[in-house]
């Protein structure tokens, strides 16, 4: 009964909308961004899914519309010139194979992806070191590193602006599987699950935080608090280790099907990394 | 020397009932009513009302406050929203009902989001508190049962 009221209240509440809408998002004036959108079928908790900006303080948000302004661009552009230096002494560089960032514009909108040749889900982490290890003979970089995390900022880039179309059928459905399993459970000693913050309570306080649906259409992220780029594994390993739960390696199997099932939640939004949170 | 000895071994076991009786309750001991009360104090001891509501405040212990707005810690920045305002909640709840809640809220509002404050296994990849580390041995509950008497007693002030 009790439950009943309160769940009642909160979609009351949902409903007027507890959260701002500002403004709609266009970056530099010419990249208009979809911050909402039909929720898929597979989310029935809500009808439409939200960018994650839109849950931000006005002057976050301000940051993201302007390339000068938004601090995550210094990363893109460091890894623009990183795009053609050799990837090992006297090595091919991702130019050598790729005319220029702009002709990846749309590879991130559908990863993570089904790799035939692999077997298996790639994130475009993934994808970006079989390109470095297996294309260009060199030394794979770190998951979660400076380097990586630059360039999957060009990679977001350059396809700002269209939208998240990541396949959950076919051969990628089993993993798709795994992460929603994931999304639904209650880890930690605090038994709690992605769900549980992202889906029933967005638009809530929890204590500093204003819960956004935790959509990963802007990664990597900028975020104010660390003053960096943020990877979707890092901010995944953040929330459930604020489960008091081990939290799984960025790159494990378990996180890349957590992404691919938390990317397809967001189906229909623009791709916005590098984004700018808090 | 007789005599010496008796007292010593009555003392010892004076003392050892007295220690076992105010040992609280090993989590999985703790009885609940069919709607999730508890009826006795884990500790037999009265709870500490200011204690209380320092645990409800502070981020690091009880952290109440993430989830539910407390006008009466009105000094506590960033109240959260999740759960209801704990406002009257001494006079809608009953003290075992508040401790059966506190305790383990699952057996109140069954699936709720609630942590369980005296809980310590049944978890799903438990960590080592926030490190996002496994545990490196035992776990402890949230709260000790100390720290749940006096977070019941602080809600017991909380009236209309
Ligand atoms: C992660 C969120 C969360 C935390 C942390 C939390 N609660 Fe709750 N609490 C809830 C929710 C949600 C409910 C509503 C019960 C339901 O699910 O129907 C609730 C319900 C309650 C109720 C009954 C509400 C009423 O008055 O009708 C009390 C009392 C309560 N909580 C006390 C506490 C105390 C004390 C603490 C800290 C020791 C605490 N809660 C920590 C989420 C939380
Ligand atoms: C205890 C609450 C809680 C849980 C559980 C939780 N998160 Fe979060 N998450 C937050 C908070 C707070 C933020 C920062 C505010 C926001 O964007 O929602 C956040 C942010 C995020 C973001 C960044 C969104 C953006 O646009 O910048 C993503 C992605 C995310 N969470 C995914 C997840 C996933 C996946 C899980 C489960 C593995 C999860 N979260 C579990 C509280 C939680």
């Amino acid at each position: 009964m009790m439950t009943r009221t309160i769940t009642a209240m909160a979609v009351a509440l949902m409903a007027t909308g507890t959260f701002a809408q500002a403004q709609d998002l266009v970056i530099n004036g010419e990249i208009p961004i979809t911050t909402r959108a039909p929720a898929p079928d597979f989310v029935p908790a809500f009808s439409e899914v939200i960018s994650g900006w839109e849950f931000r303080s006005p002057e976050t948000q301000q940051l993201e519309t302007d390339d000068f302004e938004n601090p995550g661009m210094l990363f893109v552009e460091a890894a623009r010139e990183a795009f053609s230096e050799p990837l090992k002494e006297g090595g091919q560089s991702c130019a050598d194979c790729h005319e220029s960032p702009e002709a990846l514009a749309g590879a991130r909108a559908v990863y993570p992806k089904w790799d035939e040749e692999h077997g298996e889900v790639q994130t475009i982490e993934m994808q970006i070191n079989e390109c470095i290890t297996e294309r260009a003979g060199a030394e794979p970089w770190g998951y979660v590193s400076t380097e990586m995390d630059n360039m999957s900022a060009l990679m977001s880039a350059v396809s700002r602006g269209m939208p998240v179309n990541v396949a959950t059928d076919g051969p990628a459905h089993e993993t798709w599987k795994q992460g929603e399993e994931m999304y639904y459970t209650r880890y930690g000693q605090l038994e709690l699950s992605c769900a549980n913050c992202h889906e029933d309570n967005y638009g809530n306080m929890i204590r500093a935080d204003h819960l956004s649906q935790g959509q990963i259409n802007g990664f990597p992220a900028y975020r104010l608090k660390n003053a960096k780029l943020n990877s979707v594994h890092d901010r995944f390993k953040g929330c459930i280790r604020d489960t008091r739960a081990q939290t799984f390696k960025p790159g494990s199997p378990e996180f890349v099907a957590l992404e691919l099932y938390v990317a397809s939640r967001g189906n229909g939004l623009s791709v916005e990394g590098p984004s700018v949170r808090n | 020397m007789r005599n010496h000895i008796r007292l010593a071994a009555g003392i010892a076991a004076l003392c050892g009932t007295a220690a076992f009786a105010s040992e609280p309750p090993a989590p999985s001991d703790v009885v609940y009513t069919d709607t999730g009360a508890v009826e006795a104090s884990l500790t037999g001891q009265p709870g500490d009302a200011a204690s209380g509501a320092a645990i409800a405040g502070d981020k690091s212990v009880g952290n109440c406050v993430a989830c539910h707005m407390i006008s009466d810690l009105a000094d506590v920045p960033f109240q959260g929203e999740v759960g209801p305002p704990l406002d009257g909640a001494g006079s809608r709840w009953s003290e075992a009902e508040l401790r059966g809640i506190v305790a383990n809220a699952k057996k109140t509002f069954p699936e709720t989001m609630m942590p369980s404050f005296y809980k310590n296994e049944g978890y799903i990849r438990p960590g080592d508190a926030y490190t996002g580390d496994a545990p490196s041995g035992p776990l402890e509950p949230i709260l000790t049962a100390q720290q749940v008497e006096d977070v019941v007693a602080y809600l017991m002030t909380l009236k209309e």
